[in-house]
């Protein structure tokens, strides 16, 4: 059966896709090659990771106003998650989202997100209804 | 969210598509964040280096920039962060031409907005210094929690977009840090080790940030023994915002919303102290160490230095000469430039070899391309704010001292 998960009212489309999971945080500019799409900083638990087209599901999001314009940056050239979901975001990541038109939601009443879905769950989100569905397989 | 009379008629594009968008922009991040409605700002600081905006960003800008002169031009003071390219140094540095047009295209598209390039991150020290109470829309993670902690001003982070549209509309939306029982601090540590070098200010940042680790806590620093001088505060809070994403922290009896240690959590109950001794000092500098490898860089920037640190610079360097297998950067401000020109600084931190730049800050200037084109991999610096961020661009950092990174220069190696 497919788990229904309410967080606070997002930014961006409704979209569809696959997790990407880590009990780590998220900064644009610190952490990522987005170049090649790959986590990029040796210390972050997904380093070597694509986080391409994938759903990334980390607790916060960290440092840099870059972010910011990177956002709409790498959407504009696809090498772009599908959507950013945090336990809790900084003014940053939000603000890139909307300027981005990037999928972005946060503050689950269920607990912390990177326990609740994990990495290859097919996930749909719809963020004007603040609503994040784990879907059946 | 409640708008003005003005606020709507901008948003049905009364005055122009640009502030339409701008608004626009502020109330889908204001009903994001629950904002009731947006507060008038006296500054706006932008962050838009190109290697951030990257070449769609200034394509952004461009086409603002092609509108009437009435419909595009900011409405109240707007200043500029470093940008990415020092165009009196670049081709020394190996960035490329196609780096130097992109930036010049985004000068021009900022100056016809009528935003001022001061392209600092230091405008607290050297531009305007934000007054207790004033309401900005502060770009840099480091000017925003100095302004909210030093200063007692009021800002959140504020991206490029977001900050371009403050300047543009005049206002911000209201969460966060604009709201006074947002700056209650949640956190308290005792500090049991004096810091003493601007690195050690660094570090002692970065523990607290890497044990806070949110925008939404706010950090008390109790037990420093002297009031910091302003370099001081601006390495410990550019780290403490870098590595923890904090916006604000009070510091009972130097910052002003806490004269005490009770009026720091606004009269409410104390947490109990989690003590910071040498030993997590030692510990965060090991993180880092490197002893006896090769230096390939060292690097003073992030913040933008001061004049007081360029002096230093100069001071540590006179009569030395930096190894020719190592390059040393020493990074400012253009005002605090062409003072270190005048009062003969550049001249003395240059005649050892090393390259005083101004304008940029090192990690925004196409580190990744630099560390390529130069084989660059083992970096030293005395900021904590730089050695947390450049690990992403593939460097190796090392965190010293002032005085050990210039030594380690002239030796080139890790001293």
């Amino acid at each position: 059966m497919p788990i229904v998960l309410r967080c606070h009212r997002g930014l961006g489309p409704a979209v569809e896709g696959t997790a990407l999971v880590a009990d780590d945080n998220f900064s644009a500019r610190y952490d990522l090659d987005r170049k090649t799409g790959v986590f990029s900083r040796p210390a972050h638990k997904l380093f070597g990771e694509s986080y391409v087209d994938k759903i990334l599901v980390l607790k916060t999001a960290k440092g840099g106003v870059a972010s910011a314009w990177m956002l709409r940056e790498m959407q504009q050239l696809k090498i772009t998650p599908l959507a950013l979901v945090f336990n809790t975001v900084n003014p940053i990541l939000a603000q890139g989202a909307a300027f981005g038109d990037l999928t972005m939601v946060d503050r689950f009443v269920d607990g912390d997100i990177t326990t609740l879905i994990k990495t290859g769950d097919k996930v749909r989100i719809e963020p004007d209804e603040g609503v994040l569905t784990i879907l059946d397989e | 969210m409640r708008l003005t009379e003005e606020e709507e008629a901008m948003r049905a594009g009364a005055f122009g598509p640009v502030r339409r968008w701008a608004i626009e922009h502020q109330i889908a991040v204001g009903q994001f964040f629950d904002a009731e409605d947006l507060v008038p700002v006296g500054q706006a600081h932008i962050m838009a280096d190109t290697e951030a905006t990257g070449p769609s960003g200034v394509a952004f800008l461009e086409e603002m920039a092609k509108k009437p002169e009435a419909e595009r031009r900011v409405r109240i003071p707007t200043i500029t962060d470093p940008r990415g390219v020092d165009f009196d140094a670049y081709r020394r540095l190996k960035q490329t031409d196609d780096m130097a047009s992109l930036e010049e295209r985004l000068i021009m598209a900022f100056e016809a907005l009528g935003v001022l390039m001061t392209n600092t991150c230091i405008n607290y020290q050297t531009i305007l210094p934000p007054v207790r109470g004033e309401h900005l829309a502060f770009g840099d993670t480091g000017v925003v929690i100095y302004s909210n902690s030093v200063l007692g001003a009021r800002t959140n982070f504020e991206g490029g977009p977001s900050a371009l549209s403050a300047g543009l509309t005049g206002r911000t939306p209201r969460y966060a840090y604009h709201l006074e029982q947002n700056r209650v601090g949640t956190r308290h540590f005792a500090l049991e080790h004096q810091p003493a070098s601007l690195s050690d200010w660094g570090a002692l940042g970065g523990i607290v940030g890497r044990a806070t680790n949110s925008y939404w806590e706010v950090p008390v620093v109790s037990n420093c023994v002297r009031a910091p001088n302003s370099d001081e505060l601006k390495h410990f809070g550019a780290a403490l915002a870098s590595f923890g994403s904090v916006a604000l922290f009070h510091m009972p009896g130097v910052t002003p919303e806490a004269p005490t240690l009770s009026d720091a959590f606004h009269g409410g109950p104390i947490p109990s102290a989690e003590a910071i001794t040498q030993s997590d000092f030692e510990t965060f500098y090991e993180g880092y160490a490197a002893r006896g490898d090769k230096v390939d860089v060292v690097v003073f920037s992030a913040p933008q230095l001061s004049l007081l640190e360029l002096e230093q610079v100069a001071s540590h360097l006179d009569g030395k000469r930096v190894h020719r297998d190592t390059t040393l950067l020493a990074v400012t401000s253009p005002e605090i430039k062409f003072a270190a020109d005048r009062m003969g600084l550049t001249a003395r931190i240059e005649a050892s070899g090393a390259l005083l730049l101004s304008g940029v800050c090192f990690y925004q200037s196409y580190a990744r391309e630099m560390a390529e084109a130069n084989g660059w991999k083992r970096l030293m610096s005395n900021s904590a704010k730089l050695v947390n961020i450049i690990g992403g661009y593939g460097y190796k950092p090392t965190l010293a001292s002032m005085e050990a990174c210039v030594a380690s220069a002239v030796a080139g190696r890790v001293l």
